[in-house]
């Protein structure tokens, strides 16, 4: 393995991370959509120098659908609804961004101690496994702290995105099982979408207190 | 005789670093006056406002006491010391050892609290305000500071900022994200630091969201030139810190010819030509910030700083 | 070689001539004569002792050892001083030393002499005897006759309600302190009770008895020296003491804690687990920058310097966790650089923070008030303390060229090591706790560009500020004294870190590179190529370019100088509420660090336009310690012992079976237990 090889996987892996980063950073869900599409790029950037690397051809395929179905179709259709929503305003954070982001790095510090052990695996898969692990668990953070219905089906696609970067990491998965997640995750998108415009239509925000208040589990309005 | 000859060459780094101060001020200048379509004064303006403010009587408050007179001085003795000690043009200058990057980085310290008390000696509120935020920001950089430290020191394995660039300009480092996060909070730190936009506004007297400014409204004269002079400089090491850390090609090596030490200082200049002509063009994209947004811009530094250093863990300890 | 036998032996009779001196003044406390004699007398004696430990630090030799046929049968009363006992003792008599100088002046302005001296000198000879120890019994009777001493000092001012309920809260903690410590002890000790030093030395401990002593004696001394979450009665017993003792207090026997810590945990505790220096170095970085927050937010300038000293035993003790660390994973010249860089900061504290208490009392004596809202402009009325102060100031902040710049610089490159730390947990909690002590430095510097600024620049807020007098010349001397102790370390840092080295050998088994060595008596900490600092170059540059300026400028431009009012951007207000106090400097930091470490309640009265009343602003802030760690056990003990008073209303026969239930138990217990 050269060093080359490595060292443009591990940038692309951790520019992935420092987007996610970037993700919790963002305070406009415009930008914050923008954030995710760039991201999605570097997915399938990372994803095509392992199919290089590899010579695993069907890795190109799963790159080519991160990219076309993230990178463009998501959020086209995301710009889409948040305007014809005019939502395209500052995103509501439940913990203020510095707490936010402190408490992901150490996220990113309990995924990096949580793969060390995992043994008998060369270097570049426990490191690919360490950014994944932190992608996904940034992805949590961010579905937990924002209040936006939107902000949170990014922060679940976000999430997903370490998903596939895991998987790509460890010597390829089929490509069945890479088609079926990206076909599941526009079934989500689109449940999403509709269960964004039911919430809007109901109660005429997308803030995603209306549904607690409408369940009758929180009496105050905080 | 090879003595005289290094105590010559930190001489020249030394000088250097002073005499192109208000030039690569002046330039910033400019360039921010072309960007904003307007003609903006000349490059050299810089030296003629110090020798004028050099040659203007010292208007002194009545209960100004002397640390307000002495503070300019040690203000810029110290910002022109730490500057004198990045190496600029050439490593393993003769004293390049006496200071590593976070003593660097403690000696500007020292200036920050001589600049914030002096703001605070005549006993005014602009004085105190400015004193009062410079502090927080110091505070909130700091971190963050340490933080890209750590991360040269685990790429580098020192902080000898001559061995850092030694290592650094024969390419041995290679092709790593940290690095350049951490060049990235660095720059945020920098603009922090220098009092540059969204933080603070170089450009007015009278805005209440000062900092910098607030602090030496009271001066005036000879004591002004200094403060003006030593800002000046502290934009100088921080480009000099940049050149070095994250572009150290051409610096010439220790023992090198005389044509290394000139392709050296050519090199030197035209890195802090390109920042200088960088800087206005990031400044003029964005926007002042609130102060109570600073923390989160300094604290975005201090995410980039950390996540180098996590990056780097990951890709060395395994 | 004539070894160390006599100045240890001189050393350990200062002693008893501490104690005849506070019997002396219990005798005589109440005369006119009684304060000069008993301070001259104290200041004496601890020259002889610093000039002995001096001497036994500075001649590295076999340990002096002495066993005395008093005390506990068996056991007797054993006196050691080994290399680590002797810094220790040059910290306590240097600090003892100017501190009984400055007591000559400060001294005079006493209300209740007779309530101070006797404890005075006890509290020194207490505070020497806990060195001297080398038995846990020794130790401990030393420890809780330092503890009652400085408990009474506490106490002298006890009309004030404020100081009677800081000197109980001292007395509760002290008594914790001291049963941890007694515990750990035995545990250490084991079931064959050998509680001479010596023996607990050689024996193995088990892991599990090893890791309970070392946290019993986290608690121990940690409460002494005043680790968060342990802090909470430092700032408010140092301040309420008369100032000298107040930098006794901070600057001499919070180091007298460290010392029970690094002796147990460094050396009677045998080999340490990676995990005890991250405990140690967690705790140490929150306490810094805990330390350093709250004390920001004080207005009261003894107080703010009581937290400040917080802040700095958090620093030691992330230097003491690195070499724990190292320690344990056998990187012994990393443990060396990280255990000097610890002791280095014990020094450079007990300097700079006796002075600056010593800065603190001239103040109080000069303007009366302490109250930081209340002074300001004292550069102009007291010149002298001024400069002392600000160099304490400078030298805390951590600025170079001065003293605490040295020793947090070393603790940066201990800190910059870690990544050969094979625990990962370690690898990861490291660079935290070097941000968490960045941090700290630069909060450092806030602060107190705040109480310098805030006291002495500006105009005075107070007629009293405003008719402040300069000090006599015994305190002057004493803080000019220290200010250039702190020039020195900071300038010649290679001497005090080659003295440090037998001290490293001794317990770490590695020593730094020899300083004296390196050219330009610069300091390397590992290898010049990785890292040097030259305090005395820079020092030199610094006047050089400096005075070469100023001298140009007045030569060849002009030096011209008018004086006329202030400008204030055309708007200068009279009032000197006006300017920046204590409250509006930290606020941008209260506000930034609000949510996630203080507890603040601010209530804000704003009149509406028209309503003529005055407007008000109120603001509290609680310790989160309080709220999260003393108020649930408070409440505990409270309801427990709501339930147990009904026990005092029993009948005989009921009390009576109560004692033969509890027999029966016991007896039950042993019964299973074997």
């Amino acid at each position: 393995m050269s060093k080359l090889w490595f060292d443009v996987a591990h940038l692309l892996a951790g520019g992935m991370l420092v987007l996610s980063f970037a993700l919790l950073y963002q305070d406009r869900i415009a930008a914050v959509i923008n954030v995710f599409a760039l991201q999605a790029v570097a997915l399938s950037l990372s994803v095509a120098w392992q199919a290089l690397v590899q010579g695993a051809p069907h890795l190109m395929v799963t790159a080519a659908i991160a990219l076309i179905v993230k990178g463009f179709v998501i959020p086209t259709a995301l710009h889409h609804i948040i305007r014809r929503m005019q939502i395209h305003r500052e995103v509501e954070e439940v913990i203020g961004s510095g707490l936010t982001m402190l408490t992901g790095l150490g996220l990113v510090a309990l995924s990096i101690l949580l793969v060390q052990p995992v043994g008998e695996v060369s270097i570049y898969v426990r490191e690919d496994l360490a950014f994944a692990l932190a992608v996904i668990l940034l992805g949590l953070l961010m579905m937990i702290t924002r209040r936006n219905a939107v902000t949170q089906v990014v922060g679940f696609m976000s999430l997903e995105n370490g998903l596939v970067l895991a998987a790509t990491g460890a010597k390829g998965m089929p490509l069945v099982v890479e088609i079926s997640v990206a076909f599941s995750i526009l079934i989500a998108f689109i449940v999403f979408g509709i269960f964004v415009f039911r919430i809007r239509e109901r109660f005429d925000t997308v803030d995603v207190r209306a549904l607690d208040r409408f369940r009758g589990e929180r009496r105050d309005v905080s | 005789m090879a003595l005289i000859v290094d105590f010559f060459l930190q001489g020249v780094q030394m000088m250097l670093v002073v005499a192109i101060a208000p030039a690569v001020l002046g330039l910033t200048r400019k360039v921010k006056a072309r960007l904003l379509r307007r003609i903006g004064p000349p490059v050299l303006q810089p030296y003629r406002d110090l020798w004028k403010l050099m040659h203007k009587e010292a208007v002194l408050a009545h209960n100004a006491s002397w640390i307000y007179r002495t503070a300019p001085y040690l203000i810029f003795a110290a910002t022109w010391v730490a500057a004198a000690l990045v190496p600029s043009y050439a490593a393993g200058l003769l004293f390049s050892w006496s200071a590593d990057l976070i003593a660097i980085v403690a000696l500007l310290g020292t200036a920050r609290f001589a600049l914030a008390l002096a703001g605070m000696d005549v006993g005014t509120a602009f004085g105190g305000i400015g004193s009062s935020r410079e502090m927080m920001i110091a505070s909130l950089a700091e971190p963050a500071m340490l933080l890209i430290v750590f991360t040269v020191a685990l790429v580098a394995g020192t902080t000898q900022l001559s061995a850092v660039a030694t290592l650094f300009s024969t390419g041995s480092a290679g092709l790593r994200v940290s690095l350049g996060l951490g060049l990235f909070a660095f720059l945020l730190v920098a603009i922090a630091e220098n009092a540059r936009i969204p933080i603070d506004n170089p450009a007015t007297h009278l805005e209440l969201t000062m900092v910098h400014e607030a602090m030496v409204l009271e001066y005036s004269g000879r004591h002004l030139a200094m403060i003006e002079a030593a800002s000046a400089v502290k934009l100088v090491l921080y480009f000099s810190l940049i050149a070095c850390l994250f572009a150290p090609l051409g610096i010439a090596g220790p023992g090198a010819a005389a044509s290394d030490y000139a392709l050296g200082i050519a090199a030197y200049l035209g890195k802090l030509f390109v920042l200088a002509l960088l800087l206005p063009i990031a400044e003029t994209g964005v926007a002042k910030m609130r102060v109570f947004r600073y923390p989160l811009f300094v604290g975005s530094a201090f995410a980039a700083a950390a996540l180098a250093v996590f990056l780097l863990f990951v890709s060395k300890g395994f | 070689m004539p070894g160390i036998d006599l100045p240890a032996a001189t050393g350990l009779w200062c002693v008893p001539g501490f104690l005849c001196l506070a019997g002396v003044a219990a005798a005589v406390g109440q005369r006119k004569l009684a304060t000069p004699l008993i301070y001259g007398g104290s200041l004496a004696l601890a020259l002889v002792a610093l000039g002995a430990a001096l001497t036994c630090f500075l001649q590295p030799g076999p340990p002096w050892t002495l066993a005395l046929p008093i005390g506990l049968p068996g056991i007797g009363a054993r006196f050691r001083v080994d290399a680590l006992s002797a810094f220790f003792l040059v910290v306590v008599n240097l600090g003892a030393a100017i501190t009984s100088l400055y007591a000559l002046g400060y001294g005079r302005h006493e209300e209740a002499p007779a309530r101070v001296l006797p404890f005075y000198a006890a509290f020194l000879a207490g505070m020497n005897l806990v060195i001297f120890a080398d038995d846990a019994f020794t130790y401990l009777l030393a420890w809780e006759f330092m503890s009652l001493a400085s408990w009474a000092i506490v106490l002298a001012r006890h009309r004030d309600p404020a100081n009677s309920r800081a000197a109980f809260l001292y007395l509760v903690m002290a008594s914790f302190g001291t049963l941890c410590l007694l515990l750990g002890f035995g545990l250490l000790a084991g079931p064959a009770g050998g509680y001479a030093f010596e023996t607990i030395r050689r024996v193995s401990h088990t892991p599990f008895a090893a890791t309970l002593a070392v946290v019993l004696a986290l608690l121990g001394a940690g409460s002494k020296a005043g680790l968060v979450p342990l802090h909470v009665w430092l700032p408010l017993a140092h301040p309420a003491a008369p100032s000298h003792v107040s930098a006794l207090l901070s600057g001499v026997m919070t180091k007298v804690g460290v010392y029970g810590f690094t002796r147990i945990v460094l050396d009677l505790a045998g080999p340490p687990n990676p995990w005890f220096g991250l405990t140690v170095l967690t705790l140490g970085g929150i306490t810094a920058a805990i330390g350093v927050l709250y004390a920001l937010m004080q207005h009261d300038l003894k107080r703010l310097l009581a937290y400040h000293t917080v802040e700095n035993i958090g620093i030691i003790f992330i230097g003491l966790g690195l070499a724990l660390a190292f320690r344990a994973n056998g990187i012994k010249v990393a443990a060396a650089l990280a255990l000097t860089a610890a002791l280095f900061h014990v020094f450079n504290h007990s300097v700079f923070k006796s002075l600056l208490f010593f800065g603190a009392g001239a103040v109080l004596t000069a303007a009366g008030e302490r109250d930081m809202e209340r002074l300001g402009g004292l550069i102009h009325r007291m010149p002298q303390t001024t400069v002392a102060f600000l160099i304490g100031c400078a030298a805390i902040s951590a600025l170079p060229p001065l003293n605490g710049f040295v020793s947090e610089w070393l603790t940066f490159q201990a800190i910059l090591v870690s990544p050969d730390l094979p625990q990962w947990g370690l690898k990861l909690t490291v660079p935290a706790a070097g941000a968490l002590l960045a941090l700290s430095a630069a909060l450092a510097a806030a602060c107190f560009v705040k109480a310098f600024g805030v006291t002495f620049l500006g105009r005075p807020r107070s007629a009293a500020a405003k008719a402040a007098m300069e000090v006599d010349t015994f305190s002057l001397t004493a803080m000019f004294l220290l200010a250039a102790i702190c020039f020195l370390a900071g300038v010649l840092p290679g001497f005090v870190i080659d003295a440090l080295s037998p001290l490293t050998a001794m317990l770490t088994g590695g020593t730094m590179p020899h300083q004296a060595a390196l050219p330009w008596m610069s300091i390397a900490p590992i290898a010049e190529s990785r890292s040097s600092y030259n305090g005395l170059i820079i020092l030199t540059f610094l006047i050089a370019s400096g005075s070469v300026t100023a001298m140009a400028i007045h030569r060849f431009a002009t030096r011209a100088t008018r004086r006329s009012a202030i400008w204030d951007c055309g708007f200068p207000l009279d009032a000197p509420q006006t300017q920046y106090g204590s409250a509006s400097f930290s606020m941008p930091i209260r506000r930034v660090f609000g949510t996630v470490v203080f507890s603040v309640f601010e209530r804000v009265d704003m009149p509406r336009p028209g309503e003529l009343r005055a407007g008000s602003f109120r603001m509290r802030i609680i310790d989160p310690a309080w709220r999260l760690a003393y108020g649930p056990i408070a409440r505990g003990v409270a309801s427990i012992s709501l339930i147990l008073n009904q026990l005092q209303f029993l009948t005989i026969r009921r009390y009576l079976t109560l004692v033969v239930c509890t027999l029966i138990a016991l007896l039950l217990l042993v019964a299973t237990w074997r």
